[in-house]
């Protein structure tokens, strides 16, 4: 396969949509967790009523006749190899509890894969919607219209004193996730952040790296969350992360304008070097990788290097990711054929940039 | 780099772990990774989960490792009927079994629940349209009933009319429903 055939597959297509202040922020999801009535949750459930659940939902709902959804397709995870199922994580389409532990499990994903649903997973349903760049306000829109469209089809666990019922206290009433994902290499480099962070988290915001719960900040990237679900409408919620984010953007945005008064030269270089790096090795660590690629993305936004798209951060933090690589490899790699391959992932994919626009070389 | 645990193998995950505000940094093969999975973030061991079930556990009147109470007795067989889950069960795992946990474990939940959500234990957001279409109803009327004594507030008595006849229209129509 080529890798432009490749990449254009590995890449949701929502991914390639620009979107507002994609700048800095990358993504915006939104999450909501909700049950069947008479249903037990997942937790609680054995095998056979597991699946009752996945029928039972699968046969009430019909095909969306909304047009920003479009067409609805079931996955079930059992059918998926390891491989497969990691690429579904990888590009956030699924939980790694959702490929691993659960049972009678299934993603619903639509066309551009903007829509992903997971049955049986914690709750038993978990709608998901990502759209490109900054979006909260509409993207919950979106998400609360499919949720209510579900909700003609399958009778929720819903109580009047404490909302949507879902198997983990921690997401009780809304059921509500919102979540931004932004690159923040200015107030990285200049360790804003670690004064920000702690800001955050008192207003009941979470921060984390890009792949959830645990998982460590790559390439500069920061996922921006509310913790609480409970007590708060889901305007007020969306309101108070948008809230956040917009001073995060701006902060961001001076920070990047003072390093390029005051530290030019270094800025330049810096990310020069960075394109080096990658337009050149021939072994990369993930780590390494992520470094240079945020200092790339930074210098494409900061127009100090053209000819290449900004979205070269979102698809390759995405392609360099170890399934990924094996998916593209077609056979499990040891780490340091991992490495090896990642590096040539790269130069081919710059290599790419630089025929389709003929832009400057490094 | 080579990895911390074996010096042998080439590190390939490296965890950043910040307790308390002392860093500690770990540098590891997947082979050592993987025995030493307990401790590292990522892996399923260390999950929200374990941390509330932590935050449960502190219930004062839960009966901890300390002196066992009747009470903590009476809890030992405080149980779901429908799907059968143990209270001491929801606090270890930190996870309900069904939609009724809510009900059989509710004398206790409120304090669980404000410790997770920031004070809060009652749900203020949407409500959906069918399973809770009586709550929408309800809702609208305490609104309109507000709006209505603003209106009788500032003497504007035909509007006052006009809300109270909206809010006997859906109290009717509720009624009704309720009949079927």
């Amino acid at each position: 396969m080529s890798l432009e055939k490749f990449i254009s597959e590995a890449i949701s297509p929502w991914m390639k949509e620009t979107g507002p202040d994609d700048d800095i922020v990358m993504s915006t999801r939104i999450r909501l967790a909700r049950n069947v009535e008479e249903f037990p949750f997942p937790f609680k459930s054995s095998e056979d009523a597991s699946k009752a659940l996945y029928k039972h939902v699968h046969e009430r709902l019909p095909q969306p006749s909304d047009e920003r959804i479009g067409k609805l397709t079931w996955i079930p995870i059992d059918g998926l190899s390891e491989i497969e199922k990691t690429v579904l994580v990888e590009k956030h389409l699924t939980s790694p509890q959702l490929a691993e532990e659960s049972t009678q499990a299934a993603v619903v994903l639509n066309n551009d894969e903007s829509v992903s649903m997971m049955v049986n997973e914690e709750d038993h349903l978990r709608i998901q919607c990502l759209f490109s760049g900054f979006q909260l306000g509409p993207g919950y829109k979106v998400a609360s219209d499919l949720d209510d469209w579900i909700e003609s089809y399958v009778d929720y666990a819903f109580d009047e004193k404490k909302g949507y019922l879902t198997s983990c206290p921690t997401n009780v009433g809304t059921g509500l996730r919102a979540s931004v994902m932004m690159h923040l290499p200015a107030l990285t480099t200049t360790k804003q952040l670690n004064r920000i962070l702690p800001a955050i988290s008192q207003l009941g915001l979470v921060v984390r790296g890009i792949y959830g719960e645990g998982s460590e900040a790559r390439g500069d990237l920061f996922q921006i969350s509310n913790q609480m679900t409970l007590g708060k409408s889901e305007e007020d919620i969306i309101e108070e992360l948008r809230g956040v984010v917009l001073q995060l953007i701006e902060r961001e945005r001076m920070t990047r304008k003072n390093l390029q008064e005051h530290n030019q030269l270094q800025l330049v270089d810096q990310v020069h070097r960075s394109y080096g790096i990658l337009a050149n090795s021939r072994i990369i660590e993930s780590k390494e990788a992520g470094r240079h690629l945020s200092n790339l993305r930074l210098g494409i936004d900061l127009d100090l290097i053209q000819g290449i798209q900004g979205n070269i951060l979102n698809e390759l933090m995405i392609l360099i990711q170890p399934a990924f690589l094996q998916q593209f490899a077609k056979q499990q790699l040891s780490p340091e054929e991992r490495d090896e391959r990642r590096a040539t992932l790269i130069r081919e994919r710059l290599k790419l940039e630089n025929l389709n626009d003929g832009g400057d070389r490094p | 780099m080579r990895c911390q645990e074996c010096d042998h193998r080439k590190a390939t995950l490296h965890f950043t772990k910040i307790v308390n505000g002392k860093k500690n940094e770990m540098h590891l093969c997947e082979m050592c990774a993987k025995e030493k999975g307990d401790d590292l973030p990522g892996s399923n061991s260390y999950s929200i989960h374990d941390l509330l079930s932590g935050l449960l556990n502190l219930d004062p009147s839960i009966g901890t490792n300390v002196g066992y109470s009747q009470r903590a007795n009476q809890e030992e067989a405080l149980r779901c009927q429908k799907c059968g889950l143990y209270y001491k069960d929801f606090v270890k795992n930190s996870r309900f079994g069904c939609s009724h946990c809510y009900k059989a474990f509710s004398a206790k939940l409120d304090p669980i629940l404000k410790r997770v959500h920031g004070g809060n234990h009652t749900h203020t957001g949407k409500i959906p349209e069918r399973a809770g279409g009586r709550l929408k109803v309800q809702r609208e009327v305490a609104k309109l009933k507000a709006e209505m004594q603003e209106h009788i507030h500032n003497e504007e008595f035909e509007r006052a009319a006009e809300v109270r006849d909206r809010i006997r229209n859906l109290e009717d129509a509720q009624g009704k429903e309720g009949d079927e």
